[in-house]
């Protein structure tokens, strides 16, 4: 039996992306249809239902989520769409933006109809630069065919929905910096509280999903929440769109219902990822993207669902599944992962502005075997401070992947402190020069 | 989440419980119990950046440690304040942030005043854990009153908000990200080249040595050293009720007295008041307004003895200019009369004469400098000492300030009447205005001299007045934001006023740049009601009965807008709007 599953993606090259038409034919737009006979509390409880857990990576559970924004009071209310799929390794978003677009839209409107709200956002990575024109036609079209714009299907609802482009910043994917980019200010994340619920764009109460969750409040509609929750396990449902990249035979997305394969499968069977090529061992694999927590073959028969990944002390976060041989110093890869957040942090606060940077000194001196036993304390205490004190995701989340490590490979660490790392020992020598 | 400031809360910080009113911060909810919580950005004048980290506490329904400059009670559980995590987390800060700082501090200008020093000896900080990252930056002094130096900057962002939310001047803003964050003018350029005014309301804000006024005591002990100088001093009113906290004394303190006999004790020849100047700026300004009332001249006539605001005026408004008061600060009506009607009465030569200015003030060290202010043939006024500087020239000489006797001004340019007093606070100039101006057209004393309209810390005040039919609508501001509310309606032509006073940093000169460290609106408040008293002691309480005055009027300059006053007293201003 196949462990894959078309949800989301069923669609996925069959259809014509920006053609309603197709779009409706293959059982679009029944799920706002359904929707706009429906009270919003009662969509809501569907989502509730449903068990949908945000997939832009921090898992919030969107249900939770739309019921706050329901009972806050004041009008409009904004409705955005995050679609700045910066986190690396992820790339699942734009398979829907690409190949589906409509049910993204679909999803949107339908929220629009529940918060009454007129005005949605999506805001696009700017490397996507192709998709946001197709998503322009998509619509255009979906205005053409009465489906957005004014007075909806005849019911007098109006719903536009306007694209706007990041320009690079992975920052600009936190829902408050997203929201401030949306508004043309610097794209730093804002001081919560308050909550983007109460004060969001524009200073209104404002709803931020993901893409892929957006996707998911028309199959919820069609197929009723407690079915969506079916699919996956008792407390996450629905299915989840994987990234698989890194050193596996087969990369690309892939579907799977959330608790219905394994780690193991998700790299090994040869319907997902088909093993390592050229003969070479696992060594690790990352989650969820930078910001998510490493794993290690010993944790391979996890079932791939929140809490059974929770409880190995790894996450599914945004759905990327990076996986590295065993030709990768880990400690190497650390220093990447160090250099993508000292890269990308806003710099506001002092957590994560100076706190990457420390840490990336720090691997450095271990990739370089200058490193000393004093490192090891110096890196606990940056892990947690980062992680407890800092302003926002960014910096809490930047050394998940170092923590997981820490703790399953602390070896390889002391390994480059002894000078005696197989990996690194048979690609070049110890003892470049530290600098930054 | 519904705040409600009438509901009260409750929560329990460290196992005590805390009544407070809905919509109060952890940070507030604990001084009542008597925990402080440290912290480098937080500031009470100031909107909440939550930059720093360094006010963790640890927050039973959180996993993460929470801030508590911006947490709310509402949202909190039990809170513990001194836990390890809570430590550790704060001490790690800390150290990261002094791994990206000089630590040079035993010459740095906030040596003893420093919150980042005080917050490094707090928490026991005995060493470097993490490797020194600081790199030189090159230090801004390309102006005569700011100094920028951002090598010590700990980015916590005060400034900004003061310059932008407090100021609406915007020379200042945050610009780069991650390591490179860091807080510029636009373009990077110097001050001198950005709408800054030079208010100092930065440099009073600022936690470490990343901003302060440019340095001239060493100018003035040379002045002093000097045998052939004579040199002579002016305080501006604001400084007498703030020069005390310098030394231990209570908020708002008078020490006027005190304050004249350190004066004497470090060697200036004569002690004067710029009290007396201000009289002098009412009896001009008083005049001017009514020649333009009666003589359909440009109004409202706004105020100019704030420098930082006619700065402001010549950078952002100067369409408006014509609207200013032709009138010299005080604080340069006094250095041209006493270098021109008092050196030459004296038999001093003009350029053996030395004025050395104590201000509030941080723009009146620009405001000296400027090239139309030399109306006795030479710089009016040599050298600007902000209060702060004068408490550092007193600490150098070795004077307790405390034990100080109290003294008297020298004459004649030392006594000053009430009214000049209360310069120094916003509403101030107003009230002396109106004491003279209500006089001399109405040919009686009011019946009050409390003008308590004028008074007060709200940001806009409107008063309106009656002179024998006459009605005449006046409104006071302080701060450039309220100032430019007024500004704006201006242009608009919707205002109906006759008269406006505007005060460049809130409060008045009270919350000057130039006054000790950490003045927050409460402690302005002290010294609003010290100069209030200052005031009310005084026997003479309205500008045009202060007899040196009248003799300065009688002997020297003929009337109030006489030829010569104009010559000496009136300036004109400029636009500056490219800066």
């Amino acid at each position: 039996m196949s462990k894959t599953m078309q949800l989301l993606t069923a669609r996925c090259g069959k259809i014509r992306p920006d053609s309603v038409a197709d779009y409706i034919a293959h059982g679009g737009f029944s799920a706002l249809k359904k929707a706009m006979n429906m009270d919003p509390m009662e969509i809501i409880h569907e989502v509730i239902d449903a068990k949908l857990l945000g997939r832009g990576g921090a898992s919030y559970p969107a249900g939770k989520k739309w019921k706050q924004l329901y009972e806050i009071e004041g009008t409009p209310k904004y409705i955005v769409c995050n679609a700045d799929e910066g986190e690396p390794g992820t790339f699942k978003d734009k398979v829907l933006l690409e190949k589906d677009p409509l049910s993204i839209l679909e999803g949107m409107a339908i929220a629009g109809y529940v918060f009454q709200s007129h005005d949605g956002y999506i805001y696009i990575r700017g490397e996507y630069r192709e998709i946001q024109k197709l998503f322009q036609a998509a619509i255009d079209s979906a205005v053409r065919a009465n489906y957005l714009g004014k007075d909806i299907m005849g019911s007098g609802f109006e719903f536009n929905v306007h694209i706007v482009s990041g320009a690079g910043a992975y920052i600009c994917g936190e829902n408050s910096g997203l929201l401030n980019s949306i508004e043309a200010q610097t794209g730093r994340p804002r001081v919560k509280p308050p909550h983007l619920a109460e004060v969001g764009l524009y200073s209104k109460p404002t709803l931020v999903n993901n893409v892929e969750s957006f996707a998911c409040v028309p199959q919820i509609l069609n197929m009723g929440g407690k079915a969506f929750q079916e699919l996956g396990v008792e407390d996450s449902g629905g299915t989840k769109l994987i990234c698989l990249s890194g050193n596996v035979n087969h990369r690309g997305t892939f579907e799977v219902p959330i608790g219905g394969v394994t780690l193991r499968d998700i790299i090994f069977d040869p319907e997902f990822g088909g093993g390592i090529p050229d003969g070479k061992e696992l060594k690790a694999y990352h989650l969820g993207g930078q910001s998510g927590p490493i794993g290690f073959p010993e944790q391979l028969d996890t079932r791939y669902d929140h809490t059974s990944l929770k409880k190995q002390g790894l996450s599914i976060g945004s759905g990327a599944v990076v996986v590295l041989d065993d030709t990768v110093c880990i400690i190497d890869y650390l220093k990447k992962v160090s250099e993508f957040f000292l890269h990308e942090s806003c710099g506001k606060c002092v957590p994560c502005r100076e706190g990457n940077r420390q840490l990336y000194m720090i691997l450095h001196k271990f990739a370089n075997g200058l490193a000393t036993e004093k490192d090891f304390e110096r890196m606990e205490r940056l892990s947690f401070t980062m992680a407890t004190a800092s302003s926002c995701g960014l910096g809490q989340s930047a050394t998940a992947a170092l923590d997981s490590c820490l703790l399953h490979r602390r070896e390889e660490f002391q390994a480059h402190i002894d000078g005696i790392c197989p990996v690194c020992l048979n690609s070049r020598k110890y003892g470049d020069q530290y600098a930054y | 989440m519904h705040i409600d400031p009438n509901k009260m809360v409750t929560i329990k910080i460290d196992g005590i419980p805390v009544t407070v009113p809905s919509g109060t911060t952890i940070m507030e909810a604990a001084r009542t119990i008597g925990v402080k919580i440290p912290s480098l950005c937080h500031h009470p004048d100031l909107g909440v950046r939550a930059f720093c980290r360094v006010c963790l506490v640890e927050d039973s329904w959180s996993r993460r440690l929470k801030t508590a400059c911006n947490n709310l009670v509402d949202e909190a559980g039990d809170i513990t304040t001194n836990s390890p995590k809570v430590r550790k987390a704060r001490k790690t800060i800390l150290e990261l942030i002094l791994a990206n700082h000089p630590q040079d501090c035993l010459h740095c200008e906030r040596n003893g005043k420093c919150e980042l020093q005080t917050l490094a000896a707090e928490y026991n900080i005995r060493g470097n854990i993490f490797d020194q990252v600081w790199k030189p930056v090159p230090r801004d002094m390309n102006n005569p009153a700011l100094v920028r130096d951002m090598g010590k900057c700990i980015r916590c962002g005060r400034c900004v908000e003061a310059c932008q939310a407090i100021q609406t001047t915007n020379a200042i803003g945050y610009s780069g990200r991650s390591v490179d964050f860091r807080i510029t003018t636009a373009f990077e350029k110097p001050f001198s080249e950005s709408p800054c005014v030079y208010c100092g309301q930065c440099v009073s804000v600022c936690p470490v040595g990343a901003l302060y006024e440019k340095d001239d005591t060493q100018r003035v002990w040379d002045a002093l050293d000097d045998p052939n100088k004579v040199v002579v001093v002016q305080t501006a009113p604001a400084v007498r009720v703030a020069i005390g906290e310098e030394f231990g004394m209570e908020r708002g303190a008078i020490a006027t007295g005190k304050m004249v006999s350190a004066l004497r004790r470090l060697g200036f020849d004569k002690v004067f008041d710029t009290d007396f100047s201000a009289d002098l700026t009412i009896m001009e300004e008083g005049h001017e307004l009514l020649d333009r009332i009666k003589n359909g001249g440009t109004l409202p006539m706004i105020t100019s003895c704030s420098p930082g605001w006619v700065n402001f005026v010549e950078k952002t408004y100067p369409d408006l200019l014509p609207n200013v008061s032709s009138c010299k600060s005080p604080q340069q009506m006094f250095g041209a009369i006493a270098k021109t009607y008092y050196a030459d009465k004296m038999g001093i030569p003009r350029d053996k004469m030395f004025v050395v200015s104590i201000m509030p003030c941080i723009a009146k060290k620009y405001e000296c400098q400027r090239p139309e202010m030399n109306a006795s043939g030479y710089q009016d006024v040599d050298v600007v000492l902000t209060t702060r500087e004068l408490a550092k020239m007193i600490r150098m000489a070795g004077l307790d300030f405390g034990f100080l006797p109290e003294e008297e001004f020298d004459h004649p340019l030392g006594l000053g009447s009430g009214a000049g007093a209360i310069f120094g606070t916003s509403g101030g100039v107003m009230e002396a205005a109106i004491r003279t101006v209500y006089e001399v057209v109405t040919g009686r004393e009011p019946e009050s001299l409390d003008f308590t309209a004028c008074r007060g810390h709200e940001g806009i005040k409107e008063a309106q007045l009656d002179l024998d039919g006459t009605p005449i609508k006046v409104a006071i501001t302080s701060g450039l934001k309220n100032a430019r509310v007024l500004m704006e309606k201006i242009r608009a032509g919707e205002a109906d006023y006759q008269f406006i006073e505007v005060m460049c940093c809130p409060g008045g000169c009270v919350g000057g740049g130039g006054q000790p460290f950490r003045t927050t609106a409460a402690i302005r408040e002290h010294r609003m009601d010290g100069l209030y008293q200052v005031d009310k002691n005084q026997p003479i309480r309205q500008s045009h009965k202060n007899p040196d005055i009248q003799t300065l009027y009688s002997e020297f300059l003929g009337q109030p807008n006489s030829h010569l006053a104009h010559e000496l007293l009136h300036t004109s201003y400029q636009d500056r709007s490219k800066h």
